[in-house]
């Protein structure tokens, strides 16, 4: 099975970096769903803009728990603003590739961090949708497709 | 270091007996000629092939006659359940019962069939996964021409109760087919005995080689060809015959059937040693399947809180091979068919670990899973938000 996965993939599943949750966190975003068979849980504490710390807890398979992992590497330290630029293809490519059946997975952690941002704002009385975006909607979680 | 290795995924094939091996040697190698050929040469390899098929037809209880060669269990299916169809429909009929949790070699065919205009009841297998003899009786009609149940289940292991719904059958004049892929080698299968009109068996299920099984058909029973051609196997299927596959699989049954008194209890003893284990050590944690009913070698457990493949995963990296019903491994967006027959609900299907043991697992091979698992399914709670929750619905 090795095979079927990069060993970027297999890195990071196998090692993922910042798992757990951060006690004083100013923004957790959860997305996904049970049914599906991926939940991704962020947890992010900024301060002064710049996310100072980011940790993750993933329901799901070795591509969602290894997506996670680099995902919080990737925005570690990082503004806000960089932070709402990262892309999934820059996951998958980050990630050396993943299988195409797989790529939902990068857009849960996409979308995972984007929610923490939003919720991060939503906290400090702010409306996130014009500055985080729109996320996916009840529908789309509810249908498995991402 | 060569890295320990513990295969418990028999259910998806096994490895190859030494002694079916050998028997096929010869026809790989001197003895390559063609059956139907009529000098000596090609004759001492239809010897083969008639012996062989005069092991299986011993081994299972049924005439030689009847033991059609294939080039494996999803060509038997499609071969079974398709003529029995096309027979069907000459006498007017066009109604089929089967079972929710059928092989894809089965379910998929009869979704062909449906979109010929065959009418299919799937009957439900309670929690249990045992499909009921009474259902099957209800869901007969007159216009009832095939009632196709497998004889154990390649997930979850449960035994079908064949002899009862083949009793039925045979008396209500109505053709049965089952799927004994799973059970061919492992338990005791008698096609005459069980009122069995077709039967589908894979060599590569019981240590013989991939890409050979049979189709058993009565004796009688009118069907017709899924490949035309030459006229080997009686005319009925059409290719020219592996002979060493052939060979192989025979040798492969009759071990497996010699020994199958001394295997099953001991198979279900170790069995039935993982199953305490991993409950015991697990919370959250179910045996999917019926305890008792259930093949020797069958374990099939869901952990609640976690996602069967990146279990697999790091099952892997500690030199276990098994499967899940997950969404993930199976490649689709949605769990198994089988665990959701059962009445799972998707997320604890999706934390499922099938493990398969066979003749040769040992004591210390189920010791070592006893003691990689348990870490592994805390281990991946440690990091689901899913376990989160779980916890503290409690």
């Amino acid at each position: 099975m090795a095979a079927f996965y990069s060993e970027k993939v297999m890195d990071h599943f196998t090692n993922p970096r910042n798992v757990g949750e951060i006690e004083n966190a100013n923004g957790i975003g959860e997305i996904g769903n049970a049914k599906c068979g991926d939940i991704m849980k962020m947890y992010i504490r900024v301060e002064n803009g710049v996310i100072a710390d980011v940790k993750f807890k993933t329901f799901g398979c070795g591509s969602a728990i290894a997506t996670s992992s680099i995902a919080t590497e990737m925005i570690m330290g990082k503004t806000i603003e960089e932070a709402l630029q990262l892309s999934n293809k820059a996951v998958v490519e980050a990630l050396d590739g993943l299988p195409s059946h797989k790529i939902h997975c990068s857009v849960l952690a996409e979308q995972a961090i984007k929610a923490a941002i939003a919720d991060y704002y939503q906290r400090q009385g702010i409306d996130p949708e014009p500055i985080v975006g729109k996320l996916q909607s009840a529908e789309e979680i509810e249908a498995c497709h991402l | 270091m060569i890295q320990k290795m513990v295969y418990a995924d028999n259910a998806a094939t096994t490895k190859l007996a030494p002694e079916a091996l050998a028997a096929m040697m010869p026809y790989l190698t001197e003895e390559y000629g063609n059956p139907s050929s009529l000098y000596a040469f090609g004759q001492s390899a239809r010897e083969g092939v008639t012996a062989a098929r005069e092991t299986v037809a011993a081994c299972l209880g049924c005439l030689p006659a009847e033991v059609y060669f294939t080039s494996g269990g999803s060509e038997a299916d499609n071969w079974a359940i398709k003529m029995a169809a096309a027979a069907m429909k000459q006498k007017g009929k066009h109604h089929i019962i089967s079972t929710e949790f059928e092989h894809h070699a089965v379910l998929h065919t009869l979704d062909a069939l449906k979109k010929q205009g065959f009418e299919v009841t799937l009957l439900p297998v309670y929690d249990n996964g045992i499909v009921r003899v009474e259902d099957v009786a209800a869901a007969l009609r007159p216009e009832t021409g095939l009632v196709t149940v497998m004889f154990a289940n390649n997930e979850i292991g449960t035994v079908q109760p064949i002899a009862a719904i083949g009793a039925l059958c045979r008396d209500a004049g109505v053709l049965f087919h089952t799927d004994a892929v799973q059970a061919v080698g492992h338990i005791p299968v008698n096609f005459a005995e069980m009122n069995i009109d077709m039967l589908s068996l894979s060599a590569h299920k019981f240590h013989g080689p991939k890409g050979v099984g049979a189709l058993l058909c009565r004796r009688g029973v009118r069907f017709g060809n899924l490949i035309d051609g030459g006229a080997q196997e009686n005319r009925r299927r059409a290719g020219t015959e592996n002979t060493a596959g052939i060979v192989g699989m025979a040798t492969a049954l009759k071990l497996c059937c010699d020994r199958m008194e001394d295997t099953m209890p001991a198979v279900t003893q170790k069995r039935d040693r993982l199953i305490d284990g991993l409950l015991a050590a697990c919370v959250r944690s179910r045996l999917n399947g019926d305890r008792t009913a259930r093949l020797p070698g069958n374990v099939n457990i869901s952990f609640e809180g976690i996602e069967g493949e990146s279990l697999l995963l790091m099952l892997d990296m500690f030199g276990i091979c098994a499967s899940s019903g997950s969404a993930c491994t199976s490649g689709s967006l949605d769990p198994s068919h089988v665990l959701l027959s059962i009445g799972l609900e998707h997320a604890v299907a999706h934390g499922s670990l099938r493990l398969t043991i066979a003749e040769d697992t040992t004591n210390e091979d189920i010791d070592y899973i006893l003691e990689k698992v348990p870490p592994v399914v805390a281990r991946l709670r440690e990091m689901s938000p899913l376990w989160e929750h779980i916890i503290k619905a409690d």
